[in-house]
């Protein structure tokens, strides 16, 4: 019967000490996913996979704004006030900040619009800061890690960078309060100052409505062989050319414009999204940034995208793969443009769009509301899930300091 | 996306251009006047002023002329040379130098990790020699797209398309070129495999061999031993027997598909093709009358139909189910006595109760001996033999109620119906080829003859109004026809008679004979 005691206490022992270790690791472990597999990784559930707390912010950071200035729902930076939407309401919300593995501060730094509708960015690193003081101030997570388990929304044109114009992003570089933080941004080329290591791009924001209401049927056949709408010199902005989008543009305009291939212009026809349907080819070019929502729409309609910004990095780069889907051509190649094209074997590109055809690609690009699976929202929990289990080096010690509180610009400092 | 900023950035800009210049400016004064910095001084104000005039950063070139060392890409260059004379003058170093590429040498700021092969600033437009389409390439995109298409209408389009069995009976007249090669056309661009009967009454003729073997399709031309009637009646009675000998020649060599009846004055569009091969054993589809009326303001009143269409519709009657009920027929109460009886005659030519072309059959439905065959339907000997006309294939089926209506239950008009002939009388060019070349008649009023002989007869009809003051052209002729000795050569007249309208003259170059 001791004998029987005996074990039965070492049991005892055994489980508490392994529940202690439970607190304190906490976590599962993300399974070893084959990335870059489209329709695999993108299939990902991230429920039960992680935590998310959102942090209760006075309405002035973002109800007030969005009241002011409702159109803030409809463009292309929109991904940010849905995401607070989606979190607030998702399985892998927890009221328990104990528990939670990421942080995520709702505050619509992009939401600043002109009468044009176009954001203005100059109040929002005011906006950052005033939001992150307060977290920081009210709740003790923000200083445990300085802000690396946190992560926010900030798909702007140069992300949080907080500047449209590039040379002015790139002296401002990333604000200094989130050099510790994961970005969710759209905007994502290598080796550029504002995009840190680690973030996560999405796509721009388009609207799902929109694009289901001008769907043509699948067996209209696909007549035309390059497709493109927008600027192509910016003429309020960049009147010489060669500024905006690194004279690409204008060059697909010079070379192109007589092609009978090529049905590029600047027009603005209704039927654009039917258009996109019956075109083999969407160019992507870059524009003032590199990314657009063009990829988008791209992806959707079955349009194969050649994307012309060199060193772009796509949405979900780690999840899909880019290179086996749309075309990539570097910015000095375009005068060959058509003879690229033309040299694609149509297997290949029979391939590519059977890649695109996969629903579950087709989710991964677009925020419908209520979210689906598969959709952006949930891209982004699992991109967010697999950087888990957080390293241990994140956990501030005692008295170790890594951010500057009053580094970056002057204006900057301002209370907002 | 940069509307709103177009003051601030150009201001900006400015203020760039103009804050280095006042630090060249301050440096100057700040030091001793030695005559580099006065030259310098008036390099500046001298490139300002040409600037002003010719409107860009003309400056900057300078400066970047005269500083760089290296064969730098002359795109990125000038950026990048202001950039020094920024990094050079300013207080604090940029950071612009972290994106930019590593150039050997020019650079101040230090380059942090990797570097990146974009470069922020002013870049040039690339663009190539002869900036046009390449024919080749334009061929090979075309033999993409045909092949993108294909992969697609073997996606969504119809699978497993059974073959397209074509019976047209026709006879050799004026206007046979004209119809017969619309349907030659539209069934050449039928996606599918495509047999094309063409049953010719009057017997085989070059004239119709020479139309069909232009298409490239297999074709089975056989002829009928009867000639064509010349009233509408009898035409009507020997096309429907000329069908049936069509279908006889289906049961005998076994061919498997499905029958359409493209008539040759039909119209028929390309869906029409994609959805007659939902049909399983006989569908029906709706046929648009094309009457040539002289009264365009009659609109027919249609037994049981709700709406009054402008043009009368034949074809399949289905209710709110889709279900068919009954059929859409011709009304021919209104044209009783104004209709025509003869093939030239100027009066609406009126369809059949039901045409023929409205009907399309499975092909197993004539074949002998076939086990599958439903029951309500009659073997295709029976008819042969019979009496009585059999106005539309429903003749073959015991019950009509088997018939399958395509095109959304009717409500898609997929062919037109349409007579229209030449007058009996008419002659026309054999084989529509004008050998020898008709004469040269009269230029046109403006057009001076540079040098055609002079007391050129014409044996065109003329209107009497057409004058020339040119000497060369002397003689008209008006509808009559006199022989006329022509000086140069003697040539065979030929004796057009065009269909009904003014002649227009055809003015042939001698020269150009």
């Amino acid at each position: 019967m001791d004998f029987w005691k005996w074990v039965f206490f070492g049991f005892l022992c055994a489980a508490l000490v392994s529940r202690i270790g439970a607190v304190e690791l906490g976590r599962n472990q993300p399974t070893e996913r084959i990335s870059g597999s489209a329709g695999d990784v993108l299939e990902d559930n991230p429920v039960g996979r992680l935590k998310v707390f959102v942090y209760e912010l006075p309405s002035k950071y973002n109800k007030k704004i969005l009241q002011k200035d409702p159109r803030c729902l409809n463009h292309m930076f929109a991904a940010e006030i849905f995401m607070h939407r989606f979190l607030l309401s998702s399985p892998v919300r927890t009221l328990n900040p104990e528990e939670a593995d990421w942080f995520y501060t709702p505050v619509y730094t992009t939401c600043d619009l002109t009468p044009n509708g176009l954001p203005l960015p100059f109040k929002s690193p005011r906006m950052m800061r005033s939001a992150i003081q307060l977290i920081s101030s009210n709740w003790p997570y923000w200083n445990r890690t300085e802000g690396a388990d946190h992560f926010f929304l900030t798909p702007h044109d140069f992300g949080a960078c907080f500047h449209y114009q590039e040379e002015k992003a790139i002296e401002r570089g990333i604000l200094t309060l989130l050099k510790r933080a994961t970005l969710v941004q759209t905007f994502g080329q290598r080796n550029h100052v504002c995009l840190k290591d680690g973030s996560i791009t999405i796509p721009p924001y388009a609207p799902p409505q929109k694009i289901y209401a001008h769907l043509i049927p699948e067996n209209t056949p696909r007549s035309i062989f390059v497709y493109f709408r927008g600027l192509f010199y910016d003429v309020g902005n960049d009147p010489e050319g060669g500024y905006y989008a690194r004279g690409a543009r204008a060059a697909v305009w010079e070379n192109f414009k007589d092609n009978p291939l090529f049905d590029i212009s600047t027009d603005h026809p209704t039927t654009y999204y039917e258009d996109m349907q019956r075109a083999v080819f969407c160019l992507c070019p870059l524009g003032w940034a590199p990314w657009s929502p063009r990829l988008v729409e791209a992806v959707v309609f079955g349009c194969i995208p050649i994307i012309i910004a060199d060193d772009i990095v796509l949405p979900f780069a780690d999840a899909i793969p880019w290179e086996e889907i749309g075309v990539f051509v570097d910015e000095e190649d375009v005068p060959k443009l058509d003879t690229i094209l033309t040299s694609i074997p149509p297997e290949v590109i029979l391939r590519k769009q059977r890649l695109l055809a996969n629903p579950t690609m087709k989710q991964a690009m677009l925020f419908p509301q209520p979210a689906q699976p598969g959709d952006a929202f949930h891209q982004v929990l699992n991109g967010l899930a697999r950087k888990l289990p957080h390293d241990r080096s994140i956990y501030l010690k005692p008295g170790e300091k890594f951010l500057n509180w009053t580094a970056g610009p002057v204006g900057d400092l301002k209370p907002w | 996306m940069k509307l709103s900023a177009l003051q601030q950035s150009y201001l900006n800009r400015r203020s760039n251009s103009f804050r280095g210049s006042a630090q060249l400016d301050s440096a100057a004064d700040g030091s001793v006047k030695s005559p580099a910095a006065v030259f310098w001084l008036v390099l500046h104000g001298v490139c300002c002023l040409i600037s002003l005039v010719l409107g860009f950063r003309f400056s900057r070139l300078v400066f970047f002329f005269i500083f760089s060392t290296s064969a730098t890409n002359l795109y990125t260059a000038p950026f990048r040379g202001a950039a020094e004379i920024a990094s050079h003058l300013d207080v604090r170093s940029t950071p612009v130098t972290g994106a930019a590429d590593s150039v050997p040498g020019n650079m101040t700021a230090v380059v942090a990790s990797s570097t990146s092969r974009v470069v922020v600033g002013r870049h040039g437009i690339r663009i190539r020699p002869w900036p046009h389409p390449d024919p080749v390439e334009v061929m090979k995109a075309h033999q993409i797209l045909e092949r993108v298409q294909r992969e697609q209408r073997a996606l969504f389009g119809v699978k497993n398309p059974r073959t397209v069995i074509a019976v047209t009976p026709t006879y050799a007249r004026t206007f046979q070129k004209l119809h017969l090669t619309g349907v030659m056309h539209s069934l050449m661009l039928v996606p599918y495999d495509l047999v094309w009967i063409v049953v010719e009454a009057g017997g085989v003729t070059n004239e119709t061999a020479s139309i069909i073997a232009k298409s490239g399709l297999r074709t089975i031309h056989v002829g009928f031993r009867q000639t064509m009637p010349n009233s509408w009646e009898g035409r009507h009675k020997l096309e429907s027997r000329m069908r049936l000998h069509a279908l006889g020649i289906v049961r005998e060599q076994k061919l498997d598909g499905v029958v359409m009846f493209a008539d040759d004055s039909n119209m028929h569009s390309m869906e029409l093709f994609d959805e007659i091969q939902n049909v399983k054993w006989i569908g029906a589809v709706s046929v648009g009358i094309l009457l040539h009326s002289t009264d365009s303001s009659a609109t027919i009143q249609r037994e049981g139909e709700e709406e009054s269409t402008p043009m009368p519709v034949q074809g399949p009657a289905c209710n709110a189910t889709n279900k068919l009920v009954g059929w859409h027929t011709f009304n021919s109460l209104q044209y009783v006595g104004r209709s025509a009886v003869y093939i030239d005659d100027r009066a609406p030519v009126l369809p059949r109760k039901l045409e023929w072309s409205g009907f399309v059959l499975n092909s197993r439905l004539v074949w002998k001996d076939v086990d599958d065959k439903p029951e309500w339907v009659k073997d295709l000997d029976e008819l042969d033999g019979a009496g009585e006309e059999v106005e539309s294939p429903l003749s073959l089926l015991k019950t009509t109620s088997v018939v399958e209506p395509l095109g959304n239950c009717g409500r898609q008009v997929l062919l037109w119906w349409l007579r229209v002939e030449a007058r009996s009388d008419s002659k026309f060019p054999a084989q529509w080829i004008i050998d020898p070349p008709l004469d040269i008649t009269v230029p046109s009023k403006r057009t001076p003859w540079p040098d055609a002989p002079p007391e050129l007869p014409s044996n065109e009809k003329m209107s009497v109004g057409a004058q020339t003051q040119d000497q060369q052209i002397n003689k008209h002729s008006t509808k009559t026809k006199t022989p006329r000795t022509r000086r140069s050569r003697t040539k065979r007249r030929h004796d057009t008679k065009v269909i009904g309208v003014q002649a227009s003259t055809l003015s042939v170059s001698e020269q150009q004979n």
